[in-house]
């Protein structure tokens, strides 16, 4: 179990990050999500050891592991651009790590067949990387870092410099690999679907600061502030003077914004509220239907009928699903 | 990350070495030629440098170097654009070709032209000591600087700029005019600058080809210092040189930085594509033909001349080197001056290889603590004209211990043209080993000392054997810095071919030994490319 309590990074004068906590559970995939220069790859390069904290702790198990040097931590980084050695081949990539343990070499073609084979490139080792495909590359990065089987695997925007639909094969893939190995991964991403794709459990983190953490469903359903709501991208986040329109007040002043969750809003003919229909789309099955509450506030639901634009509209909304928030 | 004290400790070495054999010969050279007899006499300076006969060979050396740059921009830029905007086969290939001449020693390039232009040339023209010749001989030395400098920049230019103005209106001729080249233009002036640098420095070629009827400076500096034995005189052209060249790389490096404008640029190889119309085709041939006229010409007539006795076609030139009758010999016989070559090009190889690794070390490692101040600081040799440094040499390093007469002399002048060199291929690879390389060893469990030795050493080797050939090439072919410290026992091959020159009846000897130059740079450029070539991907 990989523990970070109150780690500060700085440089120079910037902070980067700012007494950021977190708890990796042995054999789960934790996600840590943020925009760009939130601090997320400084938490795993100093995981890794590659960034002395100017304070704070990081332990596993219990220990700390902060005068322990990069190389004897037993972490596996793979790196946003792979870093492949230009100068071996796949195979000897794939065997540097095991190389370092001084494991004899029989072992290590072994376990090179084994992991290449895992990773869906058998037969690749005699290949020079330079001839490598982008997709083919990542694998072979993902292949060295699990080769000699770190205690934590810390990847580092893993997928970041593929193309939308290698990135979606790739993405079940690397998690099917995480579930055979019983790996311990902490995978940082900018991206919401690979975080929600992968994750057993995801850290939002801002500016430096861990603001939310959670499991995927608890991170959707109960989001502890408007900005995590917007940036893990919920829809229907309205001010609270929008919502107030339709009738819907919050418990106390301080909530300032309110989701209402699509499967709230009911249409009908008797419904209590109205509102004038800015659009009505089909996606196949059902339509997307908005609704102009004002002040800019849309509210999106799902819809087996189709309405017209421009249209007013009644429905209800059940008052007990909307989730307020303040900020 | 080293820590300051060491990082200190690795730049002693460099910079105790530069100082002694760069900054100490320049400084003494400064006081020679402005000091002289302990007074300052700037009055005698100025006297020396307004004499008319100075004035005329500053003249010379400024005109012709104008004249120089601009025919090689006129004819480098069809080149340029060509090789940019077109594809066609053998594109690479030809392009590679057109950096011969650049690499060859300015002894090979003089010869060369006399073979098509002096003496007996089969064209039926002496131009041998006229300023025709000189200007051909500057315009396919330097035309690869404009052809690779302009064309790499034009490459990267968006043409849906120049298809908008042609929308707009503007005809082909209107759109080279106000798009095209005013986009050019940093690239162009920067080129240009180091065509001129090149051309204002020009020494072997303006020695062989000028014939002592036109001298520029630098060949002016070494007259009097070794055949006048004029050493005041000498050391104030040095001077005049000295704040000429300064003011050259001054402008050259504003051209440098205004080449990064804020331009819409493509990523090269996107643009270019196969020729349509007849006219494109015409156009890709007219100037393809030219270019290899003008490359292919002096290195086949160089060849071609070697190999023609009064009884046809033979080997009697060759075979004469290395049985050379008496009057061929130069001091030493011609087989002796390839080994005295030989022999000072590898402690030369060693010593820049050496001083370059621990300089790249502590660039790489004081990024950002004064390792950029060092990179300019070991870059200045590169701005100094050879025959400044022979003469230096020559004038500073008998005094606190006499070095002239030691057989290092050599070497040491060569390694300080090859040590930027050897910088300059080895820091980039230094810098990405550093950066994200070691890091992943390290992760990976690799001890700091593993990851040197398995990551760092290996790719760092390959970058330095580059910088070897690159030092090896530039000690075998060097003529200027060379031709003020040689003895008559330590003749290198550049200064026999030389002497060979001045030798009645041995023209084809010093054409054959021309080649033999030739073809020892060849295999040295052959080897630079074929380490580059290999994982280029990566790093």
């Amino acid at each position: 179990m990989l523990g970070v309590s109150e780690l500060t990074v700085r440089y120079g004068t910037e902070t980067a990050l700012d007494r950021a906590n977190l708890v990796v559970g042995d054999r789960s995939v934790h996600v840590l999500m943020g925009p760009s220069g939130s601090g997320k790859s400084t938490m795993l390069r100093a995981i890794a050891g590659l960034e002395p904290p100017e304070s704070g702790d990081i332990t596993w198990n219990g220990t700390s592991v902060l005068g322990v040097p990069v190389h004897r931590r037993g972490f596996g980084l793979m790196f946003q651009d792979y870093a492949l050695f230009p100068h071996r081949s796949v195979a000897g990539n794939v065997a540097f790590g095991l190389r370092m343990q001084d494991i004899d070499r029989h072992t290590i073609n072994e376990r090179v067949d084994d992991v290449l084979e895992l990773v869906g490139l058998p037969g690749y080792g005699d290949r020079s990387v330079g001839t490598l495909s982008g997709g083919e590359s990542q694998r072979v990065a993902l292949a060295r870092t699990l080769a000699p089987r770190p205690r934590l695997v810390l990847l580092d925007e893993p997928l970041g410099a593929l193309d939308r639909s290698l990135r979606e094969r790739l993405l079940i893939e690397m998690r099917s690999i995480f579930t055979r190995v019983e790996a311990t991964v902490l995978y940082v991403t900018h991206d919401r679907e690979e975080a929600f794709t992968i994750a057993d459990q995801v850290a939002i983190i801002r500016n430096g600061h861990i603001v939310a953490d959670d499991v995927p469903e608890g991170l959707w359903h109960h989001p502890p502030d408007a900005w995590v709501a917007r940036f893990i991208g919920l829809e229907n986040l309205c001010t609270s003077s929008g919502l107030a329109r339709l009738g819907l007040r919050p418990p106390s002043a301080r909530w300032t914004a309110g989701v209402v969750p699509p499967e709230a809003i009911t249409m009908s003919a008797t419904g209590e509220r109205s509102a004038i229909v800015a659009g009505s789309h089909f996606r196949g099955g059902t339509y997307r239907v908005e609704l102009d509450i004002g002040s800019d506030n849309l509210l999106v639901f799902w819809s087996t009928t189709g309405v017209d634009a421009g249209s007013e509209q009644r429905f209800d909304v059940d008052p007990d699903q909307v989730r307020w928030f303040a900020g | 990350m080293r820590s300051r004290r060491s990082l200190l400790l690795l730049a002693t070495v460099p910079i105790a070495y530069l100082a002694y054999f760069y900054v100490y010969p320049l400084t003494t050279i400064l006081l020679t030629g402005l000091v002289p007899n302990g007074r300052v006499a700037v009055s005698s300076f100025v006297d020396i440098v307004t004499n008319p006969a100075v004035r005329s060979v500053a003249w010379f050396t400024l005109w012709q170097a104008v004249l120089s740059t601009v025919l090689t921009v006129l004819l480098g830029l069809p080149g340029a654009y060509v090789f940019a905007r077109y594809r066609f086969p053998g594109r690479s290939l030809l392009r590679s070709l057109t950096l011969v001449p650049f690499v060859l020693p300015t002894i090979v390039v003089g010869v060369a032209f006399l073979a098509v232009l002096g003496p007996g040339s089969p064209l039926g023209l002496d131009l041998r000591g006229t300023i025709w010749a000189i200007l051909i001989a500057h315009v396919f030395y330097n035309l690869s600087i404009i052809i690779r400098g302009v064309g790499v920049f034009w490459e990267q230019i968006d043409p849906r700029i120049e298809e908008a103005a042609r929308t707009l209106g503007a005809g082909r001729l209107r759109v080279f005019r106000e798009v095209t080249l005013p986009l050019l233009r940093p690239a162009i002036l920067s080129s240009a600058a180091l065509v001129f640098l090149f051309a204002f420095t020009s020494f072997g070629v303006i020695l062989v080809l000028g014939d002592l009827r036109h001298t520029t400076l630098e060949v002016e500096i070494w007259r009097q210092a070794t055949a006048f034995l004029r050493l005041d005189l000498a050391a104030a052209l040095a001077v005049l040189q000295l704040v000429a060249i300064s003011a050259i790389l001054v402008l050259y490096g504003r051209a440098r930085n205004r080449e990064a404008a804020e331009l819409p640029l493509r990523p090269p190889g996107e643009v270019a594509r196969r020729p349509r119309t007849i006219g494109e085709w015409a156009l890709v041939a007219g100037t393809l033909t030219m270019l290899l006229v003008i490359v292919a010409t002096p290195l086949a007539m160089l060849i071609g001349r070697s190999l023609s006795t009064p009884d046809g076609i033979g080997i009697i030139h060759y075979t004469n080197l290395i049985n050379p009758p008496g009057a061929f010999t130069v001091f030493v016989s011609p087989l002796e001056a390839i080994r005295n070559s030989v022999g000072f090009a590898l402690p030369a190889v060693v010593i820049a290889g050496g001083i370059g690794l621990l300089s790249a070390t502590v660039v790489v490692s004081g990024r950002g603590r004064g390792g950029g101040t060092f990179d300019t600081m070991l870059m200045l040799p590169l701005g100094t004209s050879a025959v400044t440094i022979g003469f230096g040499f020559l004038v500073a390093l008998d005094r606190p211990f006499d070095l002239r007469s030691s057989l290092l002399l050599i070497p040491i002048a060569h390694s300080l043209v090859a040590i930027p060199f050897v910088v300059r291929s080895t820091v980039p690879v230094m810098e990405a080993v550093q950066h994200r390389l070691r890091e992943a060893a390290l992760v990976l469990g690799a001890t700091p000392r593993r990851a040197w030795r398995e990551v760092d050493l290996p790719l760092v080797t390959r970058a330095l054997a580059v910088g070897a050939l690159f030092a090896f090439a530039i000690s075998i072919g060097e003529f200027g810095a060379t031709s003020f410290i040689v003895r008559p026992s330590t003749t290198t091959i550049p200064i026999a071919i030389f002497r060979l020159l001045g030798r009645p009846g041995a023209f084809g000897e010093a054409m054959a030994m021309a080649v033999v130059l030739m073809a020892i740079t060849a295999i040295a450029a052959l080897g630079i490319e074929g380490i580059r070539g290999k994982h280029s991907g990566g790093v």
